[in-house]
């Protein structure tokens, strides 16, 4: 820990000034939150509804579905790799949710299970492909995206699918089971916390923070590396394809193409909330403020009635700038 | 006698994705309905020479260990460019093509500078790039549409004396006015240096920084005169994101198949060309033997699936279990 000061120079340099316990706040994530406050002000301004209950309520929603998605792609990021097969996992899982749904009473009950196994599937051939094979994880998945998105091309016969959704799937991400808190949103806060335990009270958590730092050191210390990598994956694409459940749900139909536009949020929620795209480093509190960073962003955009070609550039610009601010690697030295 | 030997081990890799070629064309002329005419030729060199201008670009820049995931959609954003610029007297169109180039030579240095001197990891960087350079495409093109110089268009998709697509012998031109200088150049061998083992390098003098900087520029250039060629063939400019996320896959196919090392300081582009050849060809092989075109897509992901887990074969000659963990 005692280079991380070196490393953040000026920011060492602010940190010795402030109070005691801001010490423990990761200057990344106060960044990202201090930019939420920053876009409601921006908001606010721009639109006098953008403060109101329902409305923070609606975004938070929108945010679970990106939150579920970017919990696995953390994980997999912490590891010092990355999951680029995103777009058709959550493809997958919202159509062979839908496609279960339609076999009669067992295929209901089934339908959620099903797409998160399928979703977890394409996650177990990335991680056999990342741990046991030695592929770099950006090559192997996105392999395996093409040939889910193949698979679901022959399913669908190129088309967006008839099935719909199951009324399980469109309570979970429409209902409202709790007065005043979408279901998602629950959804999202038990995956969350589960998460957080996971990271922080088990073996399994250390163990992708010792890979993400070091694969090598946590093989020496008798961690079987392999098997926790190939668990990460699968429990990427498994949480993928939950998130296209859900989205399954909220729009009651699957769509062909539905994953594309989650690959680069959920990169940059997670890189945005500080955790290091190295692997090794980084909190879930961070990946929250940056799913609801970027929600909130991709929110005021489209009520700026920005169209889809601003929205890719103010995307791109501000990854980079934020990146730039923060997720810098050291520079080469011998 | 051991010259060869050493031009063998260097050039395997290239002369494995011939191999693969020719025993897939092969294949694809002799089950063609048409069988090997210049027609047949020429169709497929058109179609084969845009994703070797790609797979050249990513060959750049997976040399110094990098990875550009922006190929495909410089190669879009030039499509829609040229689309309004290459138009009009030979003079216009010249202008045009010179500032196509130009742009693609900037996106090219932009992704250079931020990975480089910004020190982004490069999938994250390209991927970002990438967005802002398909949105400037969609604010170019919004609907399809445009034209093009049609007999610069037709000169340069047409055939030589007849038989000779020209298509190819423009992408001859390529590589000996831009991969033999470059890989031949100081920098050409930083590029290889820094894939091959950065650290070593940079304790030997070699001009890492700039280097890498010209594999990242120069690949921005291929992908641009990728995208000049698709618009000479389609006569159309069109922001599709589909089209540039699959060059982008595509471009990572040939340069696996041409022997590129993903891990770099390995390879040429002369083999990310015949693995781009190669690559299109199994596509096409579908058609000759009359599968639903369905199918294509889940053919070329496995077939890509199959070429990266290819390379796993090395982990047996490791003979220390911690070298797995590089």
């Amino acid at each position: 820990m005692s280079d991380m000061g070196t490393a953040a120079g000026p920011l060492g340099a602010l940190k010795s000034r402030m109070p005691k316990f801001l010490h423990k706040v990761d200057p990344a994530v106060a960044t990202a939150f201090a930019c939420i406050v920053l876009l409601l002000i921006v908001g606010s301004i721009y639109s006098t509804s953008f403060l109101s209950p329902e409305y923070l309520l609606q975004q938070l929603k929108v945010a679970s579905f990106l939150g579920v998605i970017a919990t696995g792609m953390m994980l997999v990021i912490l590891l010092g790799q990355i999951d680029l097969s995103v777009p058709w996992t959550v493809a997958t899982g919202a159509m062979m949710a839908s496609a279960a749904a339609a076999f009669g009473p067992t295929g209901v009950v089934l339908a959620i299970p099903f797409g998160i196994l399928c979703g977890a599937a394409i996650g177990t051939v990335n991680g056999i492909g990342v741990a046991y094979l030695r592929i770099p994880s950006m090559i192997i998945t996105l392999a395996t995206n093409a040939v889910a998105q193949g698979l679901m091309v022959v399913y669908t016969g190129g088309f967006s699918p008839q099935d719909s959704a199951s009324a399980a799937m469109r309570w979970m991400a429409t209902g409202v089971l709790i007065p005043g808190v979408p279901n998602a949103v629950i959804v999202w806060a038990i995956i969350g916390a589960a998460t957080v335990f996971v990271l922080t009270r088990t073996t399994f958590g250390r163990s992708v923070y010792a890979i993400g730092n070091r694969e090598r050191a946590a093989y020496l210390s008798g961690v079987d590396t392999r098997r926790v990598v190939l668990i990460a994956f699968a429990v990427s694409g498994g949480l993928s394809a939950f998130g296209g459940v859900l989205l399954a749900g909220y729009a009651s139909k699957a769509a062909q193409s539905m994953g594309d536009p989650y690959l680069l949020p959920a990169i940059a929620a997670v890189v945005l909330g500080g955790t290091s795209i190295l692997g090794g480093r980084g909190s879930y509190l961070g990946t929250v403020a940056g799913v609801i960073l970027i929600t909130l962003l991709q929110s005021i955009l489209s009520v700026m009635q920005m169209p889809e070609a601003g929205r890719q550039i103010t995307y791109g610009v501000v990854i980079v700038a934020m990146l730039l601010l923060y997720g810098r690697s050291p520079a080469t030295r011998a | 006698m051991n010259e060869w030997r050493y031009w063998f081990a260097e050039q395997k890799g290239t002369l494995l994705a011939l191999a693969i070629f020719v025993v897939m064309f092969v294949i694809y002329t002799s089950n063609h309905p048409a069988g090997l005419t210049a027609n047949v030729a020429q169709t497929a060199a058109n179609k084969g020479v845009l994703l070797a201008f790609v797979a050249m670009a990513q060959t750049l820049v997976v040399i110094t260990a990098g990875i550009d995931l922006s190929v495909g959609m410089i190669f879009i954003l030039t499509n829609c460019l040229a689309s309004w610029l290459v138009v009009g007297t030979p003079a216009e169109t010249a202008f045009g093509v010179v500032v196509v180039l130009l742009v693609g030579l900037l996106c090219g240095a932009i992704n250079g500078a931020i990975v480089i001197y910004g020190r982004l990891q490069p999938i994250v960087a390209t991927i970002a790039t990438g967005a802002v350079y398909f949105g400037i495409a969609l604010l170019l093109r919004p609907f399809p549409g445009g034209s093009v110089n049609e007999d610069l268009a037709d000169a340069l998709t047409g055939r030589l004396f007849g038989y000779v697509p020209s298509s190819l012998v423009a992408l001859l031109a390529v590589i000996m006015l831009v991969w033999v200088p470059f890989s031949r150049s100081v920098y050409g061998r930083a590029a290889y240096a820094a894939g091959s083992s950065e650290v070593a390098a940079y304790m030997s003098g070699v001009p890492l920084k700039r280097g890498k900087f010209m594999a990242y520029t120069l690949a921005g250039l291929l992908a641009a005169i990728g995208g000049l060629f698709l618009t000479f063939f389609t006569y159309t400019g069109e922001a599709a994101y589909a089209s540039g996320n699959a060059y982008t896959l595509f471009s990572i196919a040939a340069v696996v198949l041409g022997g590129v090392s993903l891990f770099g300081g390995r390879g040429s582009a002369v083999g990310a060309i015949f693995g781009a050849f190669a690559f299109r060809t199994i596509g096409d092989l579908l058609f000759v033997f009359d599968f639903d075109p369905l199918w294509q897509p889940l053919f070329q992901g496995v077939v890509l699936l199959v070429a990266v887990s290819l390379g796993a074969f090395a982990l047996f000659r490791v003979k220390n279990r911690l070298e797995w963990f590089g």
